[in-house]
């Protein structure tokens, strides 16, 4: 475990043969190696399965040649026929007990399966040592279940696995032993039971306080509502009401609609059914533009997708990339005065705590959560009444994501937020109320772990349930 | 995202950094220094000033074309319309009897429609911008030929329908390509300055600019940031296109009649600045400064290969050998950096 910046991947790098290390000796099976190349990693027995599920597999290609990838690209005989790639195909899938249809294409796998069939490609290839960067990162629960139940057999079956993470939840389930890294050091070491708090404060170098908040409700002003809301036609409609101050999290499993209740907020969707107000009058947004005129502000999940742009454009600075959406009301004749720009990312920078050289620095230069902290710098430098947050967790390390949480809460005169995540955690940690999304319509739960659970629990077994006869051929 | 490890230790810009920044005015200058050794008749300024003269169309339909791509699109179609500007500035002379003004006027506001055509395609049609002007391209390098049936236009042509044209260039008109400015600046060159300052000045220096670069970097992010990206796209095809037209009557004005050949290389001359612009102080993208120089470099390297003797037919190749530098310059050499 460890923060971002701590050197994590940085070490996946090495041990992967992707980077070179600058001094020490990896042994294996009590051997010195050094790999020069990913591919030397791999053929001595090291598999890694990077963060990013797209490069787990090629698109276009099918599972079952996804699976036999390596065979078809190195030692295969000449001739593949499509009925011998099938049987070989099922034979590694039974290596971890895969149970994806064979013939479908790799673009239309969701994360989880990408995930899964890196990990067989990587047993199939007789790995002996396979390591995980992040891999619950974009996973619903009950798709990090599944994967922990791979893990667990791989383990039996003698495979050692080196699991990268900041979940605490992913490493009380599976790990027998627990390093944590600090600014490229492994700064402690614990092994089973971990004591995750100890873990977590060596992880950021000082303990967290559980920032759980009482279950008050709130007496403000309504300040935005949904009426008899159907997100899609057919789910059961539900209204919500968010008051002046309040801090809302959606939680839920992915593809529950979470995200699609924000664009709508956000103009980029329409509902099927219902209506919004806010301050009181109809509110129908026809795109972000009118959205962002009225105080109604999205940070949509995937910074890098929504939000950042590449550090060689201009304006891809901090103070840039702040500036963005308030260019129209902060310059109105057009013309751009990059000081008013800076003031208000310096104010940002020491706001909020982000580890930066200065308003300059483009954001590839930053870790995770400081990318999270000046997107969500950009949306709190103008007033709002509205602000949505779509996973604004995602990738952000322990101890940014408690600055995050303070900066969210402590900006809450006078509007609402509205957060969505799929970590109960995160939701727990952030918000005052906490809502269920499940089938595109919203549930109420108290404030407790159990009710959380039962709640999403029984989203879970309806969504194995549908994924089950989906998935017999 | 994972660890983007060492957020605070880049160091100041190293020697490399420095040398990669200003390569391109350094070998500019090493360049001038020494043609001007070997043929002392290089460096004085009428030679100079043709040099300008003789890269003023390039780098102004370059302007366009890096307009067009900082905002993650690329116009294919701007040799063509300077083409078609050509014939029809002619056309509108010599044909139509027009007067320098109404020509002017008539033949910016077509490339200003031929830009909207491409825009509309890319933005409301959802045709891929290099396909959409790639179309356009071909469609107007054969349009501008049926009025003629395929013939130059000068004074006194035969029509296709047997009539002899009337009209003729106007003396007015030619002063823009074979004038002076206070006797020593060619106006093609005062054109191609100005063109240069206003655009720098709006990619620069305004909140536009920004907004068609943050377009160019990432749509969905500039979308989301409330951008109007959709008019954003379709005006730089506007600007490229009305930039084209204006280019073509730089040309007319300086050959005097409308010839069927005439802007054949200018689309691959322009596309060639604004890419070698991308080193231009290590940039990595197109901008307007780094395109202008582009067009001057060649320029400047191709006069003084012909004051040297060089066979005329080697200029493409030293064109290809100046981008192919440029680019691996750009993109090669400065990855390890980031």
């Amino acid at each position: 475990m460890g923060a971002n910046g701590a050197g994590k991947s940085t070490l996946v790098k090495i041990l992967s043969g992707s980077i070179s290390a600058d001094a020490g000796t990896i042994l294996l099976n009590g051997q010195s190696v050094s790999f020069a190349s990913p591919g030397e990693a791999q053929a001595a027995g090291v598999a890694t399965v990077h963060q990013a599920t797209d490069q787990a597999g090629a698109a276009g290609l099918t599972v079952a040649e996804n699976l036999t990838l390596n065979e078809l690209c190195g030692t295969g005989s000449f001739f593949v026929s499509p009925r011998s790639t099938r049987k070989r195909a099922a034979e590694i899938a039974a290596l971890i007990d895969l149970d994806l249809p064979l013939d479908r294409d790799f673009i239309d796998l969701r994360p989880a399966e990408r995930q899964l069939i890196a990990i067989a490609r990587a047993v199939a290839a007789k790995a002996s040592v396979l390591i995980l960067d992040e891999p619950t990162s974009s996973l619903s629960s009950t798709e990090a279940e599944r994967l922990f139940s791979v893990l667990r057999r791989l383990k039996a079956s003698g495979i050692a696995i080196l699991y990268i993470s900041h979940r605490t939840g992913d490493l009380a389930a599976i790990a027998d032993r627990a390093v944590v890294l600090r600014g490229g050091k492994a700064v402690a070491s614990f092994a089973k039971p971990i004591d995750f708090s100890a873990a977590v404060a060596a992880m950021i170098g000082r303990t967290l306080d559980a920032a759980l908040h009482d279950g008050t409700v709130s007496s403000a002003p309504i300040l935005a509502s949904v009426k008899r809301a159907r997100l899609i036609p057919g789910a059961t409609p539900f209204d919500l009401d968010l008051r002046s101050g309040e801090v809302v999290a959606i939680t839920g499993t992915l593809g529950s609609g979470k995200s699609r209740l924000l664009r709508a907020l956000f103009g980029l969707e329409t509902l099927a059914e219902g209506e919004f107000t806010l301050d009181g009058k109809p509110w129908l947004s026809n795109g972000p533009a009118r959205s962002i005129e009225n105080g109604v502000f999205m940070v949509a999940e995937d910074r890098w997708a929504s939000s950042l742009l590449p550090p060689e454009i201009p304006g891809a600075s901090i103070a840039g990339t702040i500036a963005l959406p308030h260019l129209p009301r902060w310059f109105p004749l057009g013309l751009l005065r990059e000081t008013r720009e800076r003031l208000v990312a310096s104010d940002a920078i020491h706001r909020l705590g982000i580890k930066a050289r200065g308003p300059d620095d483009t954001l590839d230069q930053l870790s995770g959560g400081n990318q999270q902290k000046v997107v969500l710098a950009r949306w709190q430098a103008a007033p709002c009444r509205l602000l949505l947050l779509d996973e604004p967790f995602q990738g952000v390390d322990v101890g940014a994501r408690a600055d995050l949480i303070a900066a969210i809460r402590n900006s809450q005169s006078g509007s609402a937020t509205l957060i969505a995540t799929s970590d109960t955690e995160e939701a727990l940690e952030v918000a005052d109320r906490i809502l269920v999304m499940r089938d595109h319509s919203l549930y109420e739960a108290d404030g407790s772990h159990e009710s959380l659970a039962a709640v999403i629990g029984s989203v879970e077994s309806i969504e194995t349930r549908a994924d089950g006869t989906g998935q017999t051929p | 995202m994972t660890d983007q490890a060492t957020a605070s230790s880049k160091p100041a810009s190293t020697f490399a950094e420095t040398a990669r920044k200003y390569a391109l005015f350094v070998l500019l200058a090493v360049m001038l220094v020494g043609f001007w050794s070997a043929q002392p008749a290089f460096i004085n300024s009428a030679n100079l000033f043709s040099i300008l003269q003789a890269v003023s169309v390039v780098a102004i339909l370059g302007v366009g074309v890096s307009i067009t791509m900082s905002a993650g699109g690329f116009d294919l179609s701007v040799g063509s319309v300077a083409a078609s500007s050509v014939m029809a500035a002619s056309y509108a002379m010599v044909v139509l009897q027009m007067n320098a003004f109404e020509t002017l006027g008539l033949v910016l506001l077509m490339g200003a429609f031929i830009g909207l055509v491409n825009g509309l395609l890319i933005v409301r049609v959802g045709v891929p911008d290099l396909l959409a002007t790639l179309s356009t391209m071909f469609l107007l390098a054969g349009l501008q030929l049926i009025p003629t049936g395929g013939r130059s236009i000068t004074a006194g042509m035969m029509l296709p329908n047997g009539t002899t044209a009337a009209g003729a260039y106007d003396p007015a008109f030619l002063i823009l390509g074979r004038g002076r400015l206070f006797d020593t600046v060619p106006y093609p060159v005062v054109v191609m300055a100005v063109v240069a300052i206003l655009a720098w000045f709006l990619m620069e220096r305004t909140r536009w600019g920004r907004v068609f670069y943050a377009i160019g970097g990432n749509e969905t992010a500039a979308h989301l940031a409330g951008a109007p990206t959709k008019a954003y796209r379709l005006w730089a095809y506007v600007l490229s296109g009305t930039l084209a037209s204006l280019g073509g009557l730089i040309v007319a004005s300086r050959v005097g009649r409308g010839d069927v050949s005439a802007g054949n290389s200018l689309l691959l001359d322009a596309v060639a600045a604004s890419l070698i612009g991308f080193a231009v102080l290590d940039k990595r993208r197109p901008h307007v400064l780094g395109t202008v120089l582009g067009a001057i470099f060649v320029g400047v390297l191709l006069n003084g290969l012909t004051m040297l003797n060089a066979p005329y037919y080697t200029q493409d190749f030293v064109k290809g050998v100046v981008l192919v530098g440029a680019l691996a310059l750009t993109f090669g050499l400065g990855k390890k950096k980031r």
